[in-house]
């Protein structure tokens, strides 16, 4: 059984379908990634799944449970993380606060105080930001912010972790930090689903990559078959960019 | 407990200083004026609503104006179970009813409005009243006949008191709150509400808990403060002023540390009090202007004010010379 | 005509009259809210103080009412671009985020709130006021209908109109809507958005002084008056969909009738009913009949 999957998820903005009719599996223990040009629906897709949004009409399932339309705190706690395209960290609290929060709420059932702080502690070092503990978020650099919202999600203890753009506006050094983070989480036994523009590490790091184009799945299929599909190639290459 | 910082000299002064005010307050009726005694037993009032506003408010991002709902029904209550002709239950029995009324509407009121943007609920809000006032108004014309009713005399010591207690227990529950997990994940919710739905926090629970124990201090001073006015109507009980006064004073004195709110409140309700039987329309124009003049110049309010002040005093942490 | 049909059309009239005033008012805080981004609490003390303006233009000077429109409306305007150029786009300068200004916005116009109702009680005091104009009755068909009722409601249609045609057909206009469905993009394509942004909020503000110069030749004023209507004036915009101007002309129209209706029963009630169909709004369809 798979452990997140979906049916028929569509969403309509108005007259414009974001996700139309998309078909989606992803087995225990993968790294999948999702790509697409702009405004293909990625992060919709996302917000749907973590019930950001609920998708109408469509069908999602977690652990073979139908979460579609459960509150997002109870999908977290169910064992489902994500990170945010904007990056949202809660700016005026503490590196350590941001993380002990997940922990302490992310959790079913709830940790005791010294275990949540620990399991923060834990999180924090996996992504390297223990020095920073004290400092505020906001005060943090981008690639940082991004590797705190990661430590937060992971503190949550999920089963399956959502990464949106993780690496965009890196650097060459910083993506490639990033890219043996996702395999570090990946060892841990975490299922990742990762949106990414950044083409060699979605190449190099996912096993099974989707492809969405006006909120269609255009393509799925290995890094090899991706990169030699003509439908992909095209999308990327031949079309005109949408705004 | 960590005793350590008990003892630290962070605590320690302003845990003195706290000490020498409370034995000040809870003494003042002994050595205090009659006119003193009214005066402090107001300024704690609007201490109380502005504390309690911040407590919801001041962390969750979502600007209530419900105040003066919250503090009306606290009024209603009272007058209903204190009438002149006798009271129907213990004064604080009362007290407690009031609070609790005022949590129950506000858990009403909460779970239908907070989930929705913060700007639908303060415009819910602040249309709450003047529908209560409305209604109130046609129930005492229609149904009832009265319009206005007479509430019991209580000893002005007795109600500086309970004033003081329940101003006592605000400030330990901000304290507490400020301190908790719960506290944290509130203000996570002012952060980013929907990140901090996604790390497990039950959003609408925090919000709704935290209005719900904000509308409780509200109300159970509405009740006392009924005696004090010996006579209420809908007009006097349900006052949008209730609900602008306490945000003025809580900017003014910024929301960053739990005394900022007391000590805008301090200074607005000294003002009020001195100035609104000889220049009502005077002074509230110069609120109006001082709560313009202090959201463009003061964000971090008077508080925040002297902090910067203090840091930047040669020797100081973050002195700039 | 029988009595029944004379009622009816009586409730009519009042309900398009209300609802004329509703629509100005609402068209106003849309412009306000909707392309400035300025949650007006204070929009409604603009309507008081037209009103109060008109009765002593009226009763001092003898200006007709009619001719106030004129004076005030201009006037409003005025004040309501210089108060964006100075309060307001020195908060949206300030704010480090949407939300902020959002937050900021709402509590200058608290301030304001305060300053102009109290700068009305110094001026007038807290008594009601009122004044007669055009309270004669015009007979239509064997009915009597008060010609004041006519006059405003005829002038509050013509002016929702011609707004509306201003917006559709003028080059400024075109820039308004513009920079209400993306500023971003209009000003990349050379709209000068804080000349529309102020423009605007004094298009709202002046909107508002119409309407207050309108109905205050119908009812008693009070310098408390002014702040069910910014409630009422929250409530269409919600209904008519916020940003879309003709969604707050026909919101307010539907209100306006709603509201008459109700008040024909019992009139303390018509607030109680506006507040449940904006509870129903919010939870059932918070984007409004036209919204996006």
């Amino acid at each position: 059984m798979p452990i997140l999957e979906g049916e028929g998820v569509t969403k309509y903005f108005g007259g414009l379908a974001a996700v139309s009719n998309v078909d989606f599996y992803v087995n225990e223990g993968e790294i999948i990634g999702l790509i697409g040009p702009n405004g293909a629906g990625k992060t919709t897709l996302f917000n749907l799944i973590s019930a950001a949004l609920v998708p109408k009409p469509g069908i999602i399932k977690f652990k073979g449970k139908n979460i579609t339309g459960m509150k997002s705190y109870k999908i977290c706690r169910m064992g489902l993380a994500r990170t945010f395209q904007s990056v949202k960290v809660f700016a005026n609290i503490s590196v350590f606060d941001n993380v002990r929060l997940g922990s302490y709420f992310g959790k079913s059932p709830g940790l005791s105080s010294a275990d949540a702080a620990r399991e923060a502690g834990e999180a924090l070092e996996f992504v390297g930001l223990s020095a920073m503990s004290a400092t505020p978020a906001r005060d943090l650099t981008l690639a940082n912010q991004k590797r705190l919202e990661v430590a937060r999600a992971l503190a949550t203890g999920p089963e399956l972790l959502m990464l949106d753009e993780m690496m965009a506006g890196l650097n060459a050094t910083e993506i490639a930090q990033a890219m043996e983070l996702v395999t570090m989480i990946r060892d841990k036994g975490i299922t990742i689903v990762m949106i990414e523009h950044v083409m060699k590490a979605i190449m190099n790091v996912c096993e099974r990559i989707i492809v969405l184009h006006h909120g269609e799945k255009i393509a799925e299929g290995t890094p090899q078959e991706i990169a030699t599909s003509p439908k992909v190639i095209e999308v990327y290459l031949g079309e005109k960019t949408d705004a | 407990m960590d005793t350590a910082r008990f003892t630290s000299k962070g605590f320690l002064v302003p845990g003195i200083i706290n000490l020498v005010i409370l034995i000040g307050l809870a003494t003042l009726p002994l050595y205090g004026s009659l006119y003193n005694v009214v005066l402090i037993t107001s300024i704690m009032m609007y201490a109380i609503l502005t504390v309690s506003w911040v407590m919801f408010s001041g962390s969750s991002g979502y600007l209530s104006l419900a105040t003066a709902t919250f503090f009306g029904v606290g009024i209603y209550v009272s007058a209903l179970l204190l009438p002149n002709t006798g009271a129907v239950l213990p004064l604080l029995v009362v007290v407690l009813i009031a609070g609790l009324g005022s949590s129950i509407v506000a858990l009403g009121v909460g779970a239908l409005t907070l989930r929705l943007r913060g700007i639908y609920f303060a415009v819910f809000t602040f249309g709450l009243v003047i529908l209560v006032l409305e209604l109130l108004n046609w129930w005492e014309h229609s149904v009832t006949g009265t319009r206005g009713r007479f509430v019991m005399l209580v000893d002005n010591d007795v109600i500086f008191y309970i004033m003081l207690v329940i101003f006592i227990l605000s400030m330990l529950t901000t304290y507490l709150i400020r301190r908790s997990k719960f506290g944290l994940a509130l203000q996570s919710i002012g952060e980013n509400e929907e990140a901090a739905e996604h790390i497990g926090v039950n959003v609408t629970m925090v919000k709704v808990i935290t209005f719900a124990i904000s509308a409780f201090f509200m109300g159970a001073t509405g009740a006392i403060w009924a005696t004090k006015l010996t006579y209420i109507d809908p007009y006097v009980a349900f006052n949008v002023l209730y609900s602008f006064l306490p945000v003025l004073m809580a900017i003014f004195g910024g929301m960053g540390q739990i005394y900022g709110p007391v000590i805008g409140a301090v200074i607005f309700a000294y003002l009020q009090e001195t100035f609104q039987t000889e220049f009502p329309y005077y002074y509230m124009l110069s609120f109006g202007v001082i709560l313009i003049v202090a959201i463009l110049y003061l964000p971090g309010g008077l508080v925040g004010l002297i902090q910067k002040a203090w840091r930047r005093r040669p020797g100081g942490r973050h002195a700039d010379t | 005509m029988p009595e029944s049909i004379v009622t009816i059309l009586d409730v009519a009239i009042g309900g398009l009259l209300l609802g004329g005033i509703y629509a100005l008012i609402a068209m106003g805080m849309n412009l306000q809210y909707g392309v400035a981004r300025v949650l007006n609490f204070s929009h409604g003390e603009f309507i008081m103080v037209a009103a109060f303006g008109t009765f002593t233009l009226y009763t001092v000077v003898g200006i007709n009412p009619l001719l106030c429109l004129v004076i005030i409306g201009p006037v409003v305007f005025l004040i309501g671009v210089l108060l964006h150029r100075t309060l307001f786009h020195q908060l949206s300068l300030r704010a480090p985020n949407v939300d902020a200004y959002a937050a900021t916005s709402i509590l200058a116009s608290f301030g304001l709130l305060f300053i102009i109702q109290n700068i009305a009680l110094l001026g007038w005091g807290a008594d009601y006021r009122a004044y007669s104009y055009l309270n004669f009755g015009v007979n239509i068909g064997g009915a009597v209908f008060s010609a004041n009722k006519l006059v405003i409601l005829g002038f509050a249609v013509g002016i929702g109109v011609g707004f509306y045609t201003f917006l559709a057909r003028t080059h400024i206009g075109k820039g308004i809507r513009a920079a209400a469905q993306d500023p971003t993009t209009a000003s990349l394509m050379g709209v000068n958005i804080n000349y529309v942004l102020a423009l605007c909020f004094g298009f709202g503000a002046a909107m508002a002084g119409l309407a207050g110069v309108l109905y205050s030749m119908r009812i008693p004023l009070n310098p408390a008056m002014g702040m069910q209507y910014t409630f009422i004036a929250i409530i269409v915009i919600v209904l008519g969909g916020l940003g879309s101007i003709p969604g707050s002309f026909i919101g307010g129209f539907m209100l306006g009738i709603i509201g008459e209706i109700v008040s024909y029963f019992d009139p303390s009630l018509s607030l109680a009913a506006y507040y449940l169909i904006f509870m129903l709004l919010l939870l059932v369809r918070p984007k409004g009949i036209f919204g996006k």
